[in-house]
């Protein structure tokens, strides 16, 4: 910790700002809090540099629970659920995994809230072949404790193991073959599904790339149905991700959503939640630092101390145990596009800020969640996915950062993996990225080996391991912003091989990367610092 | 260049050992009372079997094969088709037929690398369709089990030696071959590949596997 990390935070004045959500800083500014994986810097930030925030929590709605029951009884270009159900039919009921949302939210998880009411109506209407599936296409398959999390007590006990379980995407028994697109993309789905007489999905929408056709063309496939649109062309195709109409990985994933349409009846439940990441004793990590009232001072203090004292695995057990306080903004049901049409509006709302410009340096604060590590290590390929993949395409229009920009990541980057959940990864990193990291070679030399690899095929099916072709699709998705950015630098990373690896240069401190940064893109740049987390996505005019 | 995926058995793609197929043997010797004498023998010999592989594997093999020692061919023969219906076809994994399943499918050719007794592994390999396969032999006289294994003896390093002399004579790319094992004394067997696997590891290969970070895979 520098000393500049120990400067008191300063009272509230006055400050140049755009809306509640832009700030400038000046000579009076207090320093901001940055996150860096398990632990929270205090900086101080060059006069001038832009800081965005997140919009302030949208308010929940005070009835969760009777806003669903509308939404399934009032469903946009589809009869109300009840008048669809019959008694015998065969339903089954997929799920967003534990990837969504993040970190996972306190309970009753609204997955839960609307399982009950689900099961409550099939219930009532003679359904009683009814199976849950969890969409985690070929991500890790979620625990035994996750899952019984996200349903509760009464489902789990109801319905585990024999009629709730993870899809397995390497079973070909039990996946359909439903067709190709007309530009040959293949669409092969969970068998039960196909075999259902209704499929009611169950979706959080995070972010904007979340939802829609994703959930069931993505969620319930396999690895030949997937690697069309996990590909490194897919990606730099999109401008971007979260803008679904220039993403090419909507367009792809739409064309085979419609093929799914045309053999499978799907009922669509999407919701929206708010960003309350932080709540209660956390909730001043949200606030915007000048605004820091005496208490929120202490908190963080106290915070920073403890951080301090204790090792990165309690750190990360710690957060870990926080869940998020997200509330339901919005549900919608009934046909896949109207519905995910209204939720990604309530999403723009939530998240979009309008900012004026990009940066010629843009800090992106690498908190310790992704999706692809709850329960688990942010290991290096993660760090890159969420700096350069999800991070840098959190934009409409244009990129925060000019293009051959200097990118800042503030992250430990530890050499550090999980070997239960991300076997492959270690490989990927130690055998891989020493020989290139040029996501195309990648892609026609290694992948179809690591995908194919009967080791990482029985740990996904067996145990609890992302695919082997996993780490592939991160690299990948990283892709556009590795090619964006001028250059990447590490800022606090606690080695130097991990970035020379990821083809980064690293400084100790952020006020160092800042000044290499300024080296690269010459005198006077403008500097941005996206104040991740919660979830902020920038409209750059 | 072609490859191919070895198996150690005992353990990785069962839950038998070698001693389960002694008891089942000692377990239906001609007469009640020679029955009762080997199967308890067997038993009380369980904690030097135990103490002896967890020092040196080929310790083991001098004292547990010893136990064979007079046993007549035909009947070992005769038996071993009842020894796989009754004791190692249950014990198969379930994990382990698709695990071979997708390693054949990626055109790898098959092979078992056993320590155990060939009349006991030639069904097994036969039911789960394997190419081929090296096993320890015993050494007969006059139709009768001396105590002693033909060499090579088919144990720790002996089995890495035998794979590298295989992949040589089959033209096989040692490093994109794959290798399967439970055990800490079939570390050479899974260091001399490209791509080794700890399969159900013991708690010295669990932890050997997670310094190399090599993938470890349960199929129980």
């Amino acid at each position: 910790m520098s000393k500049r990390e120990t400067k008191a935070l300063r009272g509230p004045s006055p400050r140049h700002k755009e809306g509640d959500e832009v700030v400038y800083i000046d000579s009076e500014s207090a320093p901001r809090l940055i996150f860096s994986g398990e632990d929270i810097t205090c900086e101080d930030l060059p006069i001038g540099t832009r800081v965005v925030y997140g919009k302030a929590p949208i308010e929940g709605l005070n009835n969760p629970g009777a806003a669903i029951r509308y939404a399934i009884n009032h469903p946009l270009d589809a009869d109300p659920l009840y008048a669809q159900l019959a008694p015998g039919m065969r339903v089954t009921i997929a799920l967003d995994d534990i990837s969504l949302p993040l970190p996972p939210m306190r309970t009753p998880d609204i997955r839960q809230t609307i399982l009950e009411i689900l099961l409550e109506l099939l219930d009532a209407n003679g359904v009683d072949d009814i199976h849950l599936v969890i969409a985690n296409c070929l991500h890790r398959y979620m625990t035994e404790d996750e899952m019984k999390r996200m349903v509760g007590k009464k489902i789990f006990d109801a319905f585990y193991p024999d009629r709730y379980y993870n899809h397995d995407g390497e079973d070909p028994d039990n996946l359909v073959h439903l067709g190709k697109t007309a530009q040959g993309e293949p669409m092969n789905i969970n068998r039960r599904c196909v075999e259902s007489d209704l499929v009611i999905y169950v979706n959080i929408t995070l972010v904007p790339m979340d939802g829609g056709h994703k959930s069931v063309a993505v969620g319930l496939c396999d690895y030949e149905s997937v690697r069309v649109h996990h590909e490194p062309e897919t990606l730099l195709g999109c401008d971007s991700m979260m803008d679904p109409p220039r993403s090419m990985l909507s367009t792809k994933i739409e064309r085979q959503g419609a093929i799914v349409d045309q053999h499978m009846k799907v009922f669509h439940i999407e919701t929206a939640l708010n960003n309350r990441m932080f709540a209660n004793a956390t909730a001043f990590l949200g606030k915007n630092e000048d605004e820091f009232s005496e208490f929120d001072r202490m908190k963080y203090e106290a915070m920073r101390f403890a951080l301090s004292k204790l090792p990165t695995p309690a750190k990360r057990k710690i957060f870990s145990a926080i869940p998020s306080e997200y509330e339901l903004v919005a549900c919608y049901a009934g046909k896949t596009d109207p519905v995910h049409a209204r939720i990604l509006a309530k999403l723009y709302d939530q998240y979009m800020v309008s900012i004026k410009g990009q940066s010629d340096i843009v800090i992106f604060p690498i908190p310790y969640v992704s999706p692809y590590s709850i329960n688990s290590i942010l290991n290096p390929i993660l760090v890159q996915v969420m700096g350069l993949g999800y991070f840098h395409q959190f934009y409409r229009g244009k990129p925060v950062l000019k293009k051959g920009g200097a990118l800042i990541l503030c992250h430990p980057c530890h050499d550090e993996f999980d070997h239960k959940f991300h076997p492959s990864y270690i490989e990927f990193f130690n055998r891989l990225l020493p020989e290139t990291r040029d996501s195309h070679k990648l892609q026609h030399k290694y992948e179809e080996e690591f995908a194919r690899n009967p080791s990482y095929i029985e740990m996904y099916r067996r145990g609890n391991a992302y695919h082997g072709a996993h780490p592939f699709f991160m690299w990948y998705w990283g892709e556009p912003g590795r090619q964006h950015a001028g250059k990447v630098i590490v800022a606090g990373a606690k080695n130097a091989h991990v970035p020379a690896r990821m083809g980064w240069d690293r400084a100790d401190s952020l006020t160092e990367a800042i000044s290499m940064a300024r080296s690269f893109v010459g005198p006077s740049p403008s500097i941005t610092l996206m104040k991740w987390p919660p979830i902020v996505m920038a409209d750059v005019e | 260049m072609a490859a191919a995926a070895f198996y150690d058995l005992d353990g990785t793609l069962c839950r038998t050992n070698l001693v389960h197929a002694f008891a089942h043997n000692a377990r239906n010797q001609q007469g009640l009372i020679r029955s009762v004498t080997r199967t308890l023998s067997t038993v009380v010999s369980i904690p030097a079997f135990v103490a002896a592989d967890f020092f040196d594997r080929r310790l083991f093999n001098d004292i547990f094969f010893r136990r064979y020692k007079g046993e007549s061919e035909d009947r070992l023969r005769y038996l071993a088709e009842e020894l796989f219906e009754n004791v190692i076809k249950p014990a198969i994994y379930p994990g382990a037929y698709k695990l071979i399943e997708k390693s054949r499918q990626l055109g790898l050719r098959q092979v078992l690398v056993t320590g155990a007794i060939d009349f006991t592994a030639i069904p097994l390999a036969r039911h789960l369709g394997l190419d081929d396969m090296v096993t320890n032999h015993l050494e007969f006289v006059d139709g009768k089990a001396t105590g002693r294994l033909l060499p090579p003896v088919m144990a720790a390093a002996t089995k890495a030696s035998w794979m590298r002399i295989y992949a040589e004579k089959e033209g096989l790319n040692l490093s994109e071959c794959y290798s399967y094992s439970d055990s800490m004394s079939d570390l050479p067997m899974l260091a001399v590949v490209g791509h080794p696997t700890a399969v159900n590891p013991d708690f010295r290969l669990k932890n050997t596997a997670l310094q190399h970070d090599w993938p470890i895979l349960d199929l129980r």
